[in-house]
């Protein structure tokens, strides 16, 4: 297996920016991006003139070029996006081995959506002549059937998840729970001072079965910006470094976006197990030794299942250790999603889950974990996926 | 359950390409058909432009049985799309070649359905221009 031993521990996220989380920001996006690019460059001890490289997720919609334009970046020598639900810890790692290789010296990497106000998911988008070859082979075999919502394609799988390990769909209620508990305590995110309990799990409406509303994220607009530099640059910048230990991306054979049903076994993450492979062999870290984890939570039951992909626990038995919540509440064995995550602070793709791990590091989360050194990021469960660990030293 | 349509919608079809048109001509004409390796016997679908067991891009249309098996299954509480009205589900049918097809239920009462049900196929000619693919509870 070839892992990239060469950067271990050579390159750290030296700034975070982040809007607020909200239904609808009055700004665009392009707006939103500049802002929380200023953010984390303020955060690091940097200026838009130190700025050579920026990493963009390839659905977003503001372009480097705009970006560039709008900051006063004047000399760009690295730039490139990263595609599917699992971009952010892979734009991470792009940004890593262009600071590693020398072709930029600081990198932002961006992400920024008005996803409530402006972008709702319109399925009739889906079958105008937008979409690529790939997509529209696939589309045609879902769309006449009425399978065309992004929960109906998840539930699909969840259901075959739930047949083969005897799960009852009431049992993936402690993760919504927790995610709120955890984002209840962030002023910063959608569900500040609002826990959910079991009960109002449990009440909450069927989507698509099993599929409950809170099980699903919410769409917001916010955004989210993160400095990445060499190991070497950043013991001179304004902020404890988050270096990275270990990074990686992933795509199987008949990998699809969150709709993986023509493999076996259909009800894994066969790509999201192949990351944590990778970056624990990498960062040579030990799962004991994680502090906490910043997961996929864009679908509560992705939890479990992304516990067994990683390793924290065998096949099928995601659900028991997530059981009633006290191995990943904060003060657990494994606190996931401190900020709250998609479920609990709001939803920018995942970007708010490598944010809140270098919180953790820094020791400025809201629901810090006391001392906490490793912390694991994931993003892209069921589909194209890609992992981080990142630690203190 | 079944699904049921609001006729003052068009049900959303997709443009056919080049690469998946045989599985649609095939539903024309009332026949379950799936993209088969000539060389190596592979059943692929989704449709490919090679095989991606052997790499050959020798294939033909070639008929399924039509039976197989519930393997997963859902029921949309919400509707995506104006055309389909909610409820109703969609099943993910496992073909006894192994194929697995995204498809509806006919004739099915809500609480019938569970993974591993027997079904085969049956031709919902919706309109002129478009029959679908369904199933129903094998006896």
């Amino acid at each position: 297996m070839t892992v990239m031993r060469s950067i271990k521990n050579k390159t750290a996220i030296v700034g975070i920016g982040m809007s607020k989380f909200s239904r609808d920001s009055q700004r665009t996006e392009l707006y939103l991006a500049c802002q929380t690019i200023k953010a984390a460059l303020d955060d690091a001890g940097l200026t838009p003139e130190d700025i050579d490289g920026l990493v963009k997720q390839t659905d977003d919609a503001s372009d480097e070029h705009a970006i560039t334009s709008s900051m006063g970046m004047g000399n760009l020598t690295y730039f490139g996006e990263c595609r599917w639900n699992g971009a952010p810890c892979a734009m991470v790692m792009r940004a890593a081995m262009g600071v590693a290789a020398g072709a930029a010296n600081y990198i932002v990497v961006y992400r920024a959506v008005n996803g409530a106000s402006k972008r709702r998911m319109i399925p009739s988008m889906r079958t105008s002549g937008q979409m690529s070859t790939s997509d529209l082979l696939q589309w045609t075999f879902h769309a006449p059937f009425g399978h065309m919502s992004e929960v109906g394609r998840v539930a699909m799988i969840v259901r075959r998840y739930m047949h083969e390990y005897n799960i009852k769909s009431d049992q993936f209620g402690c993760v919504p729970v927790v995610c709120r508990e955890h984002g209840a305590k962030n002023p910063n995110g959608m569900f500040y001072k609002k826990p959910v309990t079991i009960e109002d799990y449990r009440k909450s409406k069927m989507i698509v079965e099993p599929l409950r509303k809170l099980d699903c994220y919410e769409e917001a607009d916010a955004a989210v910006a993160l400095v990445v530099t060499t190991a070497e640059r950043a013991k001179d910048l304004k902020q404890r470094p988050a270096y990275v230990l270990g990074v990686s991306q992933n795509m199987v054979l008949e990998t699809e976006e969150l709709n993986t049903y023509y493999r076996s076994p259909v009800a894994a993450f066969s790509e999201m197990a192949q990351v944590g492979k990778k970056i624990f062999s990498m960062s040579g870290v030990a799962h004991k030794d994680i502090d906490c984890v910043q997961l996929d939570d864009s679908y509560g039951p992705f939890v479990p299942m992304q516990l067994e992909a990683l390793g924290f626990c065998k096949r099928g038995e995601g659900v028991d250790f997530c059981k009633g919540g006290d191995r990943i509440r904060s003060g657990g064995e494994l606190p996931l999603n401190t900020s709250g995550g998609s479920l609990g602070e709001g939803h920018i793709y995942g970007m708010n889950h490598i944010v809140e791990a270098v919180r953790q590091i820094r020791g400025i989360s809201t629901a810090q974990v006391k001392d906490a050194e490793l912390v694991l990021v994931a993003s892209g469960a069921g589909g194209p996926a890609s992992g981080l660990i990142l630690g203190g030293k | 359950m079944s699904i049921t349509y609001d006729k003052t919608h068009p049900i959303p079809m997709p443009p056919i390409l080049w690469d998946n048109k045989g599985f649609w001509d095939g539903v024309a004409k009332h026949e379950l058909v799936f993209q088969k390796c000539k060389e190596c016997g592979n059943w692929v679908h989704p449709p490919r432009p090679f095989c991606p067991k052997c790499r050959s891009l020798e294939k033909e249309w070639a008929r399924s049985s039509g039976k197989g098996t519930v393997y997963s299954w859902v029921t949309y509480r919400e509707s995506p799309h104006p055309a389909f009205k909610a409820p109703y589900s969609v099943v993910l049918v496992e073909l006894k070649e192994g194929m697995r097809l995204v498809s509806n239920l006919v004739d099915i009462k809500p609480e019938e359905i569970c993974i591993g049900m027997p079904v085969e196929v049956v031709f919902d000619d919706i309109s002129e221009s478009l029959i679908l693919p369904k199933f129903r509870k094998a006896v």
